[in-house]
């Protein structure tokens, strides 16, 4: 199970409370009735679906029931950062995984073996 | 390839069993093929076998990054039923059980199809009316699928709980006498035996980093860790990591990446005869003939490619296990591991064509593929070798997701997904 620190709450809590909300920094359409059907299938069907970094929704639904944003390692389901909703995609580069990890998978575990 | 039969297994006991072949062989890869098909699972080596069984075409190589069979080919629940909502579903669906039924015969290879049926528990009116029309519809499909009382389920399937105090009581349940359950190891190596005895190359270990493009767009072949090879028609096979292998042809698929977990039991004599399935408290159970409890859990809720998942959704479905069969509280698990499924926005599969030319798909199967493998590798394997679909599965296309003509089994599915 997942610890996931809500930026609003200011603390860790557990995967339990969260809901995942889907990609993160996507521009909902407002002109959907003109959007094109190739426009259309872009915004609601495809997706990236990243393997390793991706930025993502969350919501503290059994918290404080806001949303906000991560960047996670979908490889290691690592967290790299949580941060506000609204605040712009953060320099992954100056991060590093929280010092207590989250989760420790066999992938993670193994790509950490020196 | 020597045949397997009683004779051979009475002929290499009377000499030691030193006469077995390998069951296929491991070649060097060729720079060029007719057909690449990437991934060796099941639904891939059926897609080899098919291609040269039925169409002919031999020079095929099937390349996977890992070992053969090592996917969700190995990682499953093993059920099989065909017991869906729409048209296009149970076209598909029973194609495939229809081919399960003689596989064993037609591979030279026990794959230990056992029609035990498939019985889906309903606990409240919702469910019961969920199911009728299920049942209905089926018939009107010529598939079987019939109702049951609580008593006849029980009589079915003898440990089952259907007391009025239960935590969740049953008000009746649908049974699928022909599905059942099949050895998962034994699908992916009797295509795998099958289609190399055709002349078909599965080069194991092979991870494709690149598909290589001619300059009118077309399909020229992959690159992998072990050099570039080749082919006029490619065929993406990959479960789980088909939108890493699609986007190197620069093809966004509708497709999101979810951890899924099973589980065995310690072995125990013969206690449990059929598959049960319950979609409003999410179980699903059997036993293995090696005597295993076989448990398949739910999806975790977010998007993951780690091969395990939460303990949390192992446990709520044991909770429901032990309330719906309270023999098994006192029951050892053994084993837990995860796979990952590639899931669609409304729950069926795609195999079909792709905007690039040469370039072929079958995924999207989400957390039920082990059970569609014959039908979907018989039909994908047609659909590479005339450039068209079957007519089988000429529905499940990827522009399906631009016209608004989904095959929306998600609302309609019998298990939560």
């Amino acid at each position: 199970m997942l610890l996931i620190y809500c930026p609003y709450c200011e603390e860790e809590r557990s995967e339990l409370e969260f809901r995942q909300g889907g990609d993160a920094h996507i521009a909902r359409p407002t002109n959907m009735t003109e959007m094109s059907d190739e426009d259309f299938e872009a915004f609601f069907f495809l997706r990236d679906n990243v393997k390793g970094l991706t930025f993502e929704r969350w919501r503290h639904l059994n918290g404080c029931g806001r949303f906000f944003n991560a960047a996670r390692d979908t490889v290691s389901d690592k967290f790299l950062t949580t941060y506000k909703a609204g605040l712009p995609r953060p320099d992954v580069s100056t991060l590093r995984p929280a010092a207590s990890a989250p989760v420790e998978t066999y992938e993670a575990t193994e790509s950490d073996a020196k | 390839m020597r045949k397997y039969s009683v004779f051979a297994v009475a002929r290499e006991a009377m000499r030691g069993h030193r006469g077995w072949e390998a069951q296929w062989t491991s070649p060097e890869p060729r720079k060029e093929y007719d057909v690449i098909i990437i991934g060796a699972g099941g639904h891939g080596l059926g897609t080899a076998y098919y291609l040269a069984k039925e169409h002919g075409i031999t020079n095929i190589a099937v390349l996977e990054k890992g070992w053969l069979g090592g996917g969700n080919t190995g990682r499953n629940t093993t059920i099989i039923r065909s017991n869906y909502l729409y048209d296009e579903s149970a076209g598909i669906y029973d194609h495939a059980l229809k081919l399960w039924d003689g596989l064993s015969q037609d591979l030279n290879y026990n794959v230990m199809y056992s029609a035990r049926g498939v019985m889906m528990l309903s606990h409240n009116i919702h469910d019961q009316q969920v199911f009728k029309r299920h049942i209905h519809a089926n018939r009107l499909n010529g598939i079987d699928n019939e109702w049951l009382t609580p008593e006849q389920a029980q009589e079915f399937c003898p440990p089952l709980d259907i007391s009025r105090s239960a935590r969740y009581p049953i008000n009746g349940a649908a049974l699928q006498r022909r599905g059942g359950t099949a050895r998962h190891d034994a699908v992916a190596w009797g295509y795998a035996r099958a289609a190399a005895d055709r002349g078909v190359h599965i080069i194991q270990n092979c991870e494709v980093t690149g598909i290589r493009r001619n300059p009118d767009g077309s399909v020229a072949g992959v690159d992998t860790n072990r050099g570039q090879i080749n082919a006029k028609k490619v065929g993406v096979v990959a479960a789980g990591h088909t939108s890493v292998l699609m986007e190197m042809a620069g093809v966004r698929m509708p497709l999101v990446s979810y951890p899924l977990q099973a589980l065995v039991s310690e072995p125990v004599k013969p206690i449990f005869p059929c598959v049960v399935m319950s979609n409003t408290v999410h179980a699903y159970i059997s036993q293995s003939d090696k005597g295993e409890l076989v448990i398949g859990a739910g999806t975790d809720q977010y998007s993951s490619y780690s091969q395990t998942g939460g303990l949390q959704i192992i446990t709520h479905t044991l909770d429901a296990i032990c309330e719906l069969f309270p023999i098994f509280r006192r029951m050892k698990m053994m084993r837990s591991w995860g796979g990952i499924v590639d899931v669609t926005p409304d729950r069926s599969p795609i195999l079909a064509k792709t905007p690039v030319q040469g370039l072929y798909v079958n995924c999207g199967w989400g957390t039920g593929g082990f059970k569609a493998t014959p039908g979907s590798a018989n039909v994908f394997a047609h659909t590479i070798a005339n450039d068209a679909p079957h007519k089988i599965n000429a529905p499940f296309t990827l522009e399906r997701f631009r016209s608004g003509r989904l095959i929306d089994e998600a609302a309609a599915a019998a298990v939560a997904h």
